[in-house]
C-alpha cells in the first residue's frame, strides 16, 4: 500500500501545480469573461433599449451618465450581491440533485476550456481531435439542466428543463454537421490544422459559398444552444418565470451565469477559429494593406486578433438578444428541424462536390 | 506503482462503484445520474487505451444523448411522481440463473482472451486508422450499421404519428 500513497504523492508534486495552474486559468477567464459581459450586456442593453440604470450607477465620484464608465458601480454592486447572497434550498426539492446540477454546468462548460484556444500557442492542450473534444463536452451541460428541472421539483422548472434540453440537443445537430463541413474541406479535426489550413488558403468563411452559409448556420445554432434571445424559450419570464433556474439562488445560481456566458464565448471562440481564421490577421488574408502593418501579425497579436473576432460575436449575440422578440416553441423546432438541418445537409453534399472539382 | 496506474485505479473505481449504484439505486433519476459518473469512467479507460476519438465520441453519444434520452424516458413515465420505483425483478429466480449464466460467459471471455496491452501507443492519429478501417475492411458492418439506424429513425417517426397505417 505505500506504493499507493509514494504514487498520490508524485502525482500531486508533479502534475499538481501544473493542473492547478491550468484550472486556475480557465476559472479566471470565466470569472472576468462574465463579469466584462454582464457590464458590456448591460451597456449594449441601455444603448439600444434607452435603458437608464446601466447608465448611471456611479462609483468612487465616478458620476456615470453617457460616459463610458457610466453604470461600472453596478457590475460590482452585482458581483457583491452573487457572493453574499442566501443559498436557498427549497423544502420539498430533491437536495442532492439541487446541489449537484450547477456543478455539472459548470464543469461542462470548464472541461471544454480545455480545448478552446485564445491564441496559437495560449492554450491548455493540444489534442488531434480538438473540434470533436469541444463539441463533445458542450453536450455534457444539458445532463446538469434536466437534474435542475428535475430537482426543483417546480413545474416552471421541468417545463424549462425539459424545453432547453429539446433545444439544445436539436441544435447540436446543424452546428455539428456544419462543422462538419469544415473538417472535411480541411481533412483534419485539430485546431491548429485547421487554422493552418487557414493560413495557407483562405479563411473558410470566404472559401466557398456553402462555408459561408455554414458559418451563419453555426452561429444561430450556437445562439440557440446558449439558450438566448432569440432562443430564450427555456427561461422565457413571460410564461416560466425563470425556467430551470427559478429555484436557484446564490452562488449555484451564480455558477449558472458563469456558464452561460463561458458557453457565449467558447461558441464565439469556436467561431471565429473555425470560419474566421482564429489568430489570422486581416492583414494576411487580404492584399490591401500596407506592408508596414504586417507587423501585426505576429504570436501576441494573434491573441488580439482571435479575442477581437469572438468579442464582435459576443456583441452580435447581445444585439440579438435586446433587438429581436422571443420565438415561440414550435417556431424553434421549425427553425431546426426544417430550415437549418435541410440547408446544412444539402451544404455538406454540395461541399463535397465542390471540393472535388475545385 | 506508476502514476498512470493511479489513475487508472481512481477511473476504474469510479466507473465499478457509480455503475453499482446504477443498479442498485431505488430512485431511478439517483441511478440516471450514477449511469452519468459511470459513461464519464468508461470515456476515461477509452483514453487510457489511446483512443481519444472514441472517448470523446462515447462523450457525444451516450452523455449527450442516451443518457438524456433516458432521463426523459424516466420523466415522461407515469407513475414516477413519487420516484421510487423497485429494481428487482418479479421472476426472481429466472432472472437470477439468467444473469448468473451471462456473468459465466463474460467472466469466460474475460479471462481467455488474449487481451491487447494498452499502455503503447500504437497510432499517431487515430481518427486517419478508424476511417481507414471504416471505409475498407469494415465497410459492409459499416453499411449495415446506417441502414439499421435509418429504419429505427423512420420506424420511430412513423410510430410517434397520430393516424400511423
Amino acid at each position: 500500500m505505500s506504493g499507493f500513497w509514494q504514487a498520490t504523492m508524485d502525482l500531486i508534486t508533479s502534475y499538481g501545480s501544473l493542473i492547478s495552474l491550468a484550472g486556475l486559468a480557465i476559472f479566471g477567464v470565466m470569472a472576468v469573461n462574465a463579469l466584462v459581459a454582464v457590464y458590456f450586456e448591460r451597456k449594449v442593453s441601455a444603448f439600444m433599449q434607452d435603458r437608464l440604470g446601466p447608465m448611471e450607477v456611479g462609483i468612487f465620484g465616478f458620476k456615470g451618465g453617457r460616459k463610458f464608465w457610466g453604470g461600472i458601480g453596478q457590475t460590482l454592486a452585482d458581483a457583491l450581491k452573487l457572493l453574499t447572497k442566501e443559498d436557498v434550498l427549497p423544502d420539498k426539492s430533491d437536495k442532492a440533485l439541487m446541489i449537484l446540477s450547477p456543478f455539472i454546468i459548470f464543469v461542462g462548460a470548464f472541461v471544454t476550456f480545455v480545448g478552446v484556444p485564445f491564441s496559437s500557442y495560449l492554450l491548455i492542450s493540444r489534442f488531434d481531435i480538438g473540434i470533436f473534444f469541444i463539441l463533445a463536452m458542450s453536450s455534457v451541460g444539458v445532463v446538469g439542466i434536466i437534474l435542475a428541472g428535475w430537482g426543483s421539483n417546480n413545474k416552471w422548472s421541468l417545463y424549462g428543463s425539459l424545453r432547453s434540453a429539446a433545444q439544445i440537443i436539436s441544435y447540436e445537430i446543424p452546428a455539428g454537421l456544419s462543422i462538419l463541413l469544415v473538417v472535411i474541406t480541411a481533412g483534419t479535426l485539430s485546431i491548429h490544422g485547421i487554422v493552418e489550413w487557414q493560413a495557407e488558403h483562405r479563411w473558410f468563411i470566404f472559401h466557398s459559398p456553402f462555408a459561408f452559409i455554414a458559418f451563419f448556420i453555426y452561429f444561430i445554432s450556437g445562439v440557440a444552444e446558449t439558450n438566448r434571445t432569440p432562443f430564450d424559450i427555456p427561461e422565457a419570464e413571460s410564461e416560466l418565470v425563470a425556467g430551470w433556474m427559478t429555484e436557484f439562488s446564490g452562488f449555484r445560481w451564480a455558477l449558472f451565469f458563469l456558464s452561460e456566458y463561458a458557453n457565449m464565448l467558447i461558441i464565439s471562440l469556436l467561431a471565429s477559429v473555425v470560419f474566421l481564421g482564429g489568430w489570422l490577421s486581416p492583414m494576411a488574408m487580404f492584399d490591401i494593406f500596407p506592408e508596414s502593418w504586417m507587423i501585426m501579425d505576429g504570436a501576441l497579436w494573434g491573441m488580439f486578433w482571435l479575442l477581437l473576432k469572438a468579442i464582435i460575436l459576443i456583441f452580435v449575440m447581445m444585439w440579438f438578444r435586446w433587438t429581436f422578440p422571443r420565438l415561440r416553441v414550435d417556431q424553434l423546432m421549425y427553425l431546426c428541424w426544417k430550415v437549418l438541418l435541410p440547408f446544412s445537409l444539402v451544404n455538406l453534399v454540395a461541399v463535397s462536390i465542390w471540393e472535388l472539382l475545385f | 506503482m506508476s502514476m498512470s496506474e493511479l489513475v487508472f485505479i481512481f477511473i476504474a473505481a469510479l466507473t465499478i462503484s457509480s455503475a453499482f449504484w446504477v443498479v442498485f439505486s431505488n430512485n431511478l433519476i439517483y441511478s440516471a445520474v450514477a449511469l452519468l459518473f459511470t459513461l464519464f469512467g468508461v470515456a476515461g479507460l477509452y483514453v487510457f487505451l489511446f483512443a481519444d476519438f472514441i472517448a470523446a465520441t462515447q462523450v457525444m453519444v451516450y452523455v449527450g444523448g442516451i443518457l438524456v434520452l433516458i432521463i426523459f424516458g424516466v420523466m415522461l413515465t407515469n407513475q414516477i411522481s413519487e420516484s421510487t420505483v423497485t429494481q428487482t425483478n418479479r421472476p426472481r429466480l429466472l432472472a437470477g440463473v439468467i444473469a448468473f449464466i451471462i456473468f459465466l460467459m463474460v467472466a469466460y471471455i474475460s479471462l481467455t482472451t488474449q487481451w491487447h496491452e494498452g499502455t503503447v501507443q500504437t497510432a499517431e492519429k487515430t481518427t486517419t486508422v478508424i476511417g481507414d478501417m471504416i471505409l475498407n475492411e469494415y465497410l459492409l458492418p459499416f453499411e449495415a450499421v446506417s441502414l439499421v439506424l435509418l429504419a429505427a429513425l423512420l420506424g420511430s417517426a412513423l410510430l410517434s404519428r397520430k393516424q400511423h397505417g
